[in-house]
């Protein structure tokens, strides 16, 4: 394993202030948490949390400031946060109107996320929580689990953000993620697979010309294997899944966003963002907004997702509305 | 349950812990690879936070699973800990237990693991080794056995539990995506649930 570190243990914690070191004007480090919120500390609106295991950068302390988030919590690599991080997140960033927790589906981070959901509202702090289940390759019906949270997450923390600094109370901004959630999906692919740190070699292995369809964003295997082929090609195989959902119809706006893995240079996402546009246009979608670049990665795994974001007027809106964070900047 | 509370929550530190890379290496096969690191890290912070003039069993066992919440992370680290917590309720101020009590506990932690993980026996989780466990339990003590006795027959019963799960499907938690490949494994959370029961009868008998 060839990685640019010091100690293995010390990953999150020196990642943390790094960030903090880079971009001291957007956010602060809680002392002694791994959590990071506002530089300018709670602000008197709803608040919004989100988080999840590291690995996932910019996710998702990149998107803490304004117009996104108001606190990220990271856990271990690929691990949920635990109970009392999230907790102390919630206490930092709630202005008194409450806070949503955006919360990825998975198993640990339901439950850990929702432990501090019950520890604030002990504490008297009105709080909600959403779960993202973004992930077409997944099968819902199969798999009590249910799909996970990948890169869709990153579109609901843009436009709940936006509501959520326009002064929305909770309900509505609640109200406004979910509406995210019923029309965001997406599906990736990788070249090659992750190597966890701590573990110390790739979570599976792929032949010189092999690609895995349908993989999540820790180094889980996906749905199947084959060749590699055009990236149009495999672009369109993304795709044809998503739009079989049945929620994308001609007339329809969507916005895409077509996200990096880690290990994929930008060059490459260009090129597939480009099919992925005219293949949405064919089908008479008029794409509103387009998104490239590494928002949710899976730390070295080359590979992309491509998401749909259906939009009405509302989440248009939203979607546009100005941001200020270290990943996401739009006037 | 004599000779304190400190004692067998000792035992159970130190069996998880040598069963660290047993655990982890379950979980390789069918999940992230990090269940016994996980558990014999969330251990060893309770035997930190622990010490022996612990006598109050609910408030020691309270005090361990707010330490399972804040250092095991993923899955297990709010579902011992909740268990442990809800096993602290019913037990609060208790110094020790009668086997009524210890039939209570079991049945609290159950609660407290289906109330946070949504899980029903047949998932292929910890409840398939704990739930046959604490029915076993109950009707031992109905007929009369005292909690060695009981214990013993509720171990045999969690053993088979723990067999079980090799043949069953997952779905709950990570190994859920595997579909019908996770059959032919052992679940490692129900073997983790398994082995805290071992060490529970273990101290029971003295050993």
């Amino acid at each position: 394993m060839k990685k640019l570190i010091n100690k293995v243990d010390n990953i999150v914690d020196e990642m943390l202030d790094g960030m903090t070191a880079a971009y001291p004007q957007y956010v602060k480090r809680l002392e002694g948490f791994n959590v990071l919120v506002r530089a300018k500390g709670a602000t008197p609106k709803v608040a919004l949390v989100s988080g999840g295991g590291s690995g996932h950068e910019p996710s998702h302390g990149g998107f803490v400031g304004r117009g996104m988030l108001d606190g990220a919590v990271a856990g271990e690599v690929f691990t949920s946060p635990t109970p009392d991080q999230v907790y102390e997140a919630v206490k930092a960033v709630n202005g008194g109107k409450g806070v949503l927790l955006v919360i990825k589906n998975y198993t640990g981070d339901v439950m850990n996320f929702e432990m501090a959901e019950e520890m604030a509202a002990d504490d008297g702090i009105t709080v909600e929580h959403v779960v993202v289940a973004d992930d077409v390759a997944v099968e819902n019906s199969t798999w009590t689990t249910g799909r996970r949270g990948i890169a869709g997450t990153v579109l609901v923390h843009k436009i709940a953000g936006a509501c959520a600094e326009s002064g929305a109370e909770l309900s509505e901004v609640k109200r406004v993620a979910e509406k995210v959630i019923a029309n965001v999906r997406s599906m990736g692919m990788a070249v090659n697979a992750c190597t966890v740190p701590a573990a110390g070699k790739p979570s599976f292995e792929l032949a010189g010309d092999e690609i895995e369809i349908g993989i999540g964003i820790h180094g889980e295997p996906g749905t199947h294997r084959e060749k590699i082929s055009d990236v149009n090609n495999i672009a369109d195989k993304l795709l044809e899944k998503i739009f079989a959902e049945g929620i994308y119809a001609k007339g329809d706006e969507v916005a895409v966003l077509v996200n990096g893995m880690g290990g994929t240079p930008l060059m490459e996402l260009l090129v597939a963002n480009k099919h992925v546009k005219e293949v949405v246009e064919g089908k008479g979608l008029k794409v509103a907004k387009t998104i490239v670049g590494n928002y949710m990665t899976s730390l070295d795994m080359e590979g992309f997702s491509v998401t749909l974001l259906k939009l009405d007027d509302e989440l248009k809106k939203y979607l546009d509305a100005p941001a200020d964070t270290p990943a996401f900047v739009q006037f | 349950m004599q000779g304190g509370i400190y004692k067998c929550l000792s035992m159970i530190a130190e069996r998880i812990t040598a069963n660290k890379d047993f655990l982890t290496e379950l979980d390789r096969e069918i999940g992230d690879s990090d269940h016994g690191i996980n558990m014999a890290r969330g251990f060893q912070a309770v035997m930190e936070k622990l010490s022996p003039d612990d006598t109050d069993i609910g408030a020691t066992l309270k005090k361990t699973g707010m330490t399972l919440l804040s250092k095991v992370g993923g899955a297990s680290g709010p579902l011992y800990g909740t268990a442990y917590m809800e096993a602290g309720k019913i037990t609060a101020g208790k110094t020790e237990l009668t086997p009524e009590d210890m039939k209570a506990v079991l049945e609290a932690a159950i609660a407290g693991i289906q109330k946070r993980g949504k899980a029903v026996r047949g998932e292929k989780t910890m409840l398939d080794a704990i739930i046959p466990a604490a029915e076993t339990f109950s009707a031992k003590i109905a007929e009369g056995s005292d909690m060695a006795g009981a214990l013993e027959a509720a171990c045999e019963s969690a053993k088979e539990g723990v067999e079980y799960t090799k043949t069953i499907i997952a779905t709950k938690g990570r190994a859920s995506y595997l579909g019908e490949r996770s059959i032919g494994h052992q679940d490692p959370g129900a073997t983790s649930a398994m082995i805290t029961l071992e060490a529970i009868r273990d101290f029971m008998k003295g050993a």
